[in-house]
C-alpha cells in the first residue's frame, strides 16, 4: 500500500459540507420554456458522471469479490467454476479431498500458507510497535523545533514517501547483505524495512494533526501554570490520540500488504509473508487455496479498517463532520 | 518563594529546551542508517570495480575508488542495446495507463467530490475500499480471470470469438492491470482537492456567462491543477518501479520493463553492479518527479500555515 503525504493543515475545516453544492429551491430556477438541451441546462442530474462512477466502482470490486468466490472452489481450477466447497479453509483430511494437504487451517493443511499469516501477523504487529512511538516522536519534534537542521531532518523524512519500494527494496537489500551482514536476511530485516517505510506516513499523519491543532492549546496550559512537559502530556497527546490510533492502524494494514520490500528482505521460506507468498505460488502452481488465504487476509484488514471507523466516530460524536472524511483525510 | 518558582521554571525550560530536538533524534538516526546509508549502498555497488570470489561486486565505499565502467555500460545498453526495450516499455506503458488514469480517474473525482449527495458516504468508501485490499490479491483475482477458462474468455466466447491468450505477454493486460492496480491511488488525492474547491468560485462562472464546458476548463481544472499533478506523480512513481504487475499478468520477454531487469540483477549477485546502476538510473528519472512534487507539498503546506 502506498501511503501518500499531501500535507494538509486545516483540511478537515474545509471538508466540511458548508461548501457543498446545494441546488437552489424550485422557485428561484429559471422557468422551463419548451426544451432545454441537457448541455445547457446547469441543473440536469450528472448521468453520465454517475455512470462512469459506478462503472469504475463496479470495475473495481468485482474482480475481488470473484476471487473471494473461487475460494470456495470445488475444484484446483482458479478461473472455472465447479460448485462450493468450504475445504480450501479449512480440514482438507479426507483422501481424495480437492484440497487434501493444501487447506489453510485444520488438520490436512499446507503448513506454509499458516506459517506465511502468521509471519504476516507477527511482523505487523511488530513493526507497529517500533515505528508509531519512533514516527510520533519525530512529528512532535519536527513541527516544534525549528532550524536549519530540522528543515534538512524535515527533507529527509519526506524522501521514503516518494521513493518507490523497489528503490527503497533493493537499497536494503545491498545493505543488508553486504555492510549490515549480522542483521541477515530474514524477520529482522523485515522488521527493519518495513518501520523504515512507515515512519514517514506516521510522520505526515501525525504532523497533519498538530498542525491543525496549532500551539494556542499548550500556550493556554502552560499560562495556568503547567510545566511544559505536563501541556504536552496531558494537553497535546490526548488531542493527538486519534491520529495516533489511525497512524498505527495503517501502519499495521501497510505492513501486511506490503510486498516489494518483504520480497527482497524475506530471506528463505521459513519467513515469508503472505503476499509474497502469493505472489511466488500464483508464478508457480496456484490453486484455490491462494485465494482462500487472500480472502481471509481481507477479512483482517477490512476489520481493523471497521474497527478504525468506529473508533473515529466514537471520538467524533458532537463533533460534526463524518468519520469518513477523517478516514479520507488521514490517507492524504 | 516567587523567586524560587521562577528559578525552578526557568531550569525547567532549560531541560526542555532540548526536548524538540532530541524526540526527533531516534526517528532522524533510524532513516539515515536505513534510507540515506543504503541508498549510498546503491552507489557503492553500483560504482564498485572489484569482485568478490563469488563474482559479487565489492562495495566501493570510498567515492575516490569510484569506478564507473559498470555504470557507463548500462547507459549504453539503455540507449542502444539489451535494456532499451525495458525503458521503452516503462516509459510507454506508464504513459498509457497515466492517460487512462486522467480519463476515468477525473470524472469520478469529481462527481464523488462535487455532485454526488445523498449516496457520497457509500461512494467513498467504495472508493477508497481498494486501498486497503492486498495489491497481490486484486492481481491475483485478474489473474484468475483472465485465465484461459476464466470468465474474460466466456465473455469472449460468448460473443463467438476465439479464446485470447490474455496473460501471454500482451502489453494492453499491462497497461490495464497498472490502470487497475494504481488508479484508486489516483482517484482519492484528486477527489480531496476537487472537494476544496469553493462552490462560490464555480457559481460565478456560471453567473458571468460561461457554459458548463467553459467553467470546467477556465475554473475548475486550474483550481484542481495542483491536485492533478499530485495524484498523477504519486501514481507514476509506483508504476514505474513496478515489476510484479507484470509478471503476474505478462511473464514475457515482450514486455519486459525496467522493474523487472532490476529485479532480477540485484537478487542473481553476479550482475548485481547492473542492477545498482539501473536503479540508480531510474532514480534520476524519478528525482525531477519527486523534486516537483517535494517542491508542490512544501510550498501548498507553507501556504496553508
Amino acid at each position: 500500500m502506498t501511503t501518500i503525504g499531501v500535507d494538509a493543515p486545516g483540511a478537515a475545516d474545509s471538508w466540511e459540507d458548508k461548501d457543498r453544492y446545494v441546488p437552489p429551491p424550485e422557485a428561484t430556477r429559471p422557468p422551463k420554456k419548451g426544451f432545454v438541451p441537457p448541455w445547457r441546462n446547469p441543473w440536469r442530474r450528472p448521468y453520465v458522471l454517475a455512470t462512469v462512477t459506478w462503472g469504475y466502482i463496479l470495475w473495481s470490486l468485482v474482480p475481488v469479490l470473484i476471487a473471494v468466490q473461487f475460494s470456495f472452489n470445488d475444484s484446483r481450477s482458479r478461473s472455472s467454476w465447479n460448485g462450493f466447497t468450504f475445504e480450501w479453509y479449512c480440514c482438507g483430511t479426507k483422501p481424495g479431498s480437492i484440497a487434501e494437504g493444501s487447506s489453510v487451517f485444520g488438520s490436512g493443511a499446507d503448513d506454509a500458507l499458516l506459517l506465511a499469516l502468521q509471519n504476516s501477523l507477527t511482523l505487523g504487529v511488530i513493526t507497529t510497535l517500533i515505528a508509531v512511538p519512533i514516527g510520533t516522536a519525530l512529528a512532535l519534534g519536527l513541527t516544534r523545533w525549528r532550524s536549519r537542521t530540522s528543515n534538512v531532518a524535515n527533507a529527509v523524512s519526506l524522501f521514503p514517501l516518494v521513493t518507490p519500494e523497489l528503490v527503497l527494496g533493493s537499497a536494503l537489500y545491498l545493505v543488508i547483505s553486504t555492510l549490515y551482514t549480522q542483521i541477515g536476511l530474514g524477520r529482522n530485516a523485515l522488521i527493519l524495512g518495513h518501520v523504515t517505510f512507515s515512519i514517514s506516513f506516521i510522520l505526515v499523519i501525525v504532523r497533519g494533526r498538530l498542525v491543525s491543532i496549532g500551539s494556542e492549546f499548550e500556550t493556554a496550559a502552560q499560562d495556568l501554570g503547567a510545566t511544559r512537559m505536563q501541556a504536552i502530556r496531558t494537553v497535546l497527546l490526548p488531542m493527538l490520540i486519534p491520529a495516533i490510533f489511525a497512524s498505527a492502524m495503517i501502519t499495521f494494514a501497510a505492513s501486511l500488504d506490503d510486498f516489494v520490500v518483504s520480497n527482497f528482505l524475506f530471506g528463505d521460506a521459513s519467513q515469508i509473508t503472505v503476499p509474497v507468498l502469493l505472489y511466488s505460488a500464483v508464478k508457480a502452481a496456484p490453486s484455490p487455496n491462494l485465494n482462500a488465504l487472500a480472502t481471509i487476509l481481507l477479512m483482517g484488514t477490512m476489520g481493523a479498517l471497521l474497527l478504525t471507523y468506529l473508533v473515529l466516530r466514537l471520538r467524533r460524536r458532537g463533533e460534526g463532520g463524518s468519520a469518513l472524511d477523517d478516514l479520507a483525510g488521514i490517507e492524504m | 518563594m516567587a523567586v524560587t518558582e521562577a528559578a525552578t521554571e526557568g531550569r525547567k525550560d532549560a531541560a526542555t529546551r532540548f526536548l524538540w530536538p532530541s524526540l526527533a533524534v531516534p526517528g532522524t538516526a533510524w532513516l539515515v542508517a536505513l534510507f540515506v546509508v543504503p541508498f549510498y549502498g546503491i552507489m557503492a555497488v553500483a560504482f564498485s570495480s572489484q569482485l568478490n570470489i563469488l563474482g559479487q561486486p565489492i562495495p566501493a565505499w570510498n567515492p575516490l575508488k569510484w569506478d564507473f565502467t559498470v555504470m557507463g555500460n548500462v547507459i549504453d545498453q539503455s540507449i542502444n542495446g539489451t535494456y532499451r526495450s525495458a525503458w521503452e516499455h516503462t516509459f510507454i506503458y506508464t504513459a498509457m495507463a497515466m492517460a487512462v488514469c486522467v480519463l476515468v480517474g477525473y470524472p469520478v473525482a469529481y462527481y464523488v467530490a462535487r455532485l454526488a449527495r445523498g449516496n457520497r458516504g457509500l461512494l467513498l468508501a467504495l472508493i477508497l475500499a481498494p486501498w486497503w485490499i492486498n495489491y497481490l490479491t486484486r492481481m491475483l483475482a485478474w489473474v484468475g480471470i483472465l485465465g484461459d477458462e476464466g470468465y474474460a474468455n466466456d465473455i469472449v466466447g460468448f460473443f463467438g470469438f476465439t479464446k485470447v491468450d490474455w496473460l501471454g505477454g500482451q502489453w494492453y493486460v499491462v497497461v490495464i492491470a497498472l490502470v487497475y492496480g494504481y488508479l484508486p491511488f489516483f482517484i482519492v488525492p484528486l477527489y480531496a482537492y476537487l472537494d476544496r474547491i469553493d462552490q462560490s468560485m464555480i457559481e460565478a462562472s456560471r453567473d458571468l456567462g460561461a457554459n458548463t464546458i467553459r467553467t470546467f476548463f477556465r475554473v475548475t481544472l486550474p483550481l484542481s491543477r495542483i491536485g492533478l499533478i499530485t495524484a498523477m506523480v504519486i501514481t507514476a512513481l509506483p508504476m514505474f518501479g513496478d515489476y510484479y504487475t507484470n509478471t503476474l499478468v505478462s511473464n514475457s520477454p515482450t514486455t519486459v520493463m525496467v522493474g523487472n531487469s532490476i529485479e532480477k540483477s540485484i537478487q542473481s549477485g553476479f550482475s548485481r553492479g547492473q542492477g545498482a546502476s539501473l536503479v540508480l538510473m531510474l532514480s534520476a528519472v524519478l528525482l525531477i518527479f519527486m523534486a516537483y512534487y517535494l517542491i508542490l507539498t512544501v510550498r501548498a503546506s507553507r501556504e496553508a500555515r
